[in-house]
């Protein structure tokens, strides 16, 4: 289910990404990368599961489903505060600079 | 227990190397057809970019897998850090990092190598397109 709900992710922040001239800007690639990478990781992890529990992998207990998905989310949601803090680290719009100091006239 | 230290271990090795190759490395302009037809002078993107995609598949997949850890126990934030180490069973550790660990390395590495051949593909099909078009407007 944590691999299921970071795929989603994946594939959702490609297509942004894809979609518009924003990815750039938003460093929406950030959100690709973090998503993709953990996917990758986490399906090697199923693999392995799978090879030890065999058809069993496939019919999860409803508590374990539940708790795996609260982990998904949870880790859905740490990567968007880590994009958002790349985000405004570096900026690009010059929002938080503009913030920070104001022009004299 | 600890799978996601060898990525992470593989990350630090990639982000030094890129880090390393990005100050030696020339810029190469090529001629390429853009999709409205007309030809430009591009910047090529660099070797160490490149390597950039894995770093950022490595350190943002190991920082994922890192929480996951944390959430199961697996990782605490007092020495020793694992509790595999703690409970004695550094050898089962050991062994999955040895197993799963050095798979999802392999993984992430095999997917970024498939990554470079789309990119290599694609950047020779935009220069021979751009090269088509300049000889159809010489003749």
């Amino acid at each position: 289910m944590t691999l299921l709900t970071t795929v989603f992710a994946a594939v959702i922040s490609t297509v942004i990404w894809y979609k518009g001239a924003l990815g750039n800007e938003m460093k929406v690639g950030a959100l690709c990368w973090m998503y993709w990478g953990a996917s990758l990781m986490w399906f090697i992890d199923a693999v392995f599961e799978y090879a030890e529990l065999g058809a069993e992998f496939f019919a999860p207990a409803p508590i374990d489903m539940l708790n795996d998905f609260y982990l998904g989310l949870s880790v859905v949601a740490l990567g968007l505060v880590i994009w958002l803090a790349i985000l405004l680290v570096k900026d690009p719009r010059g929002v938080v600079k503009a913030a920070l100091f104001k022009k004299n006239m | 227990m600890a799978c996601f230290l060898v990525p992470a271990a593989e990350a630090v090795i990639t982000t030094v190397t890129a880090k390393a190759m990005k100050s030696k490395e020339k810029v190469e302009t090529v001629n390429i057809s853009f999709s409205d037809g007309s030809v430009e002078e591009a910047t090529k993107i660099k070797f160490s970019t490149k390597l950039g995609w894995l770093n950022k598949l490595l350190w943002g997949g190991s920082a994922l897998l890192a929480f996951e850890h944390v959430w199961h126990g697996e990782v605490v934030p007092y020495f020793p850090f694992l509790t595999a180490v703690e409970s004695g069973e550094t050898a089962g550790m050991l062994a999955e990092m040895g197993s799963a660990g050095v798979m999802m390395a392999v993984l992430v590495t095999a997917v970024w190598v498939g990554m470079l051949a789309v990119s290599s593909i694609v950047e020779k099909r935009a220069i021979h397109d751009s090269e088509s078009i300049k000889e159809g407007a010489a003749v």
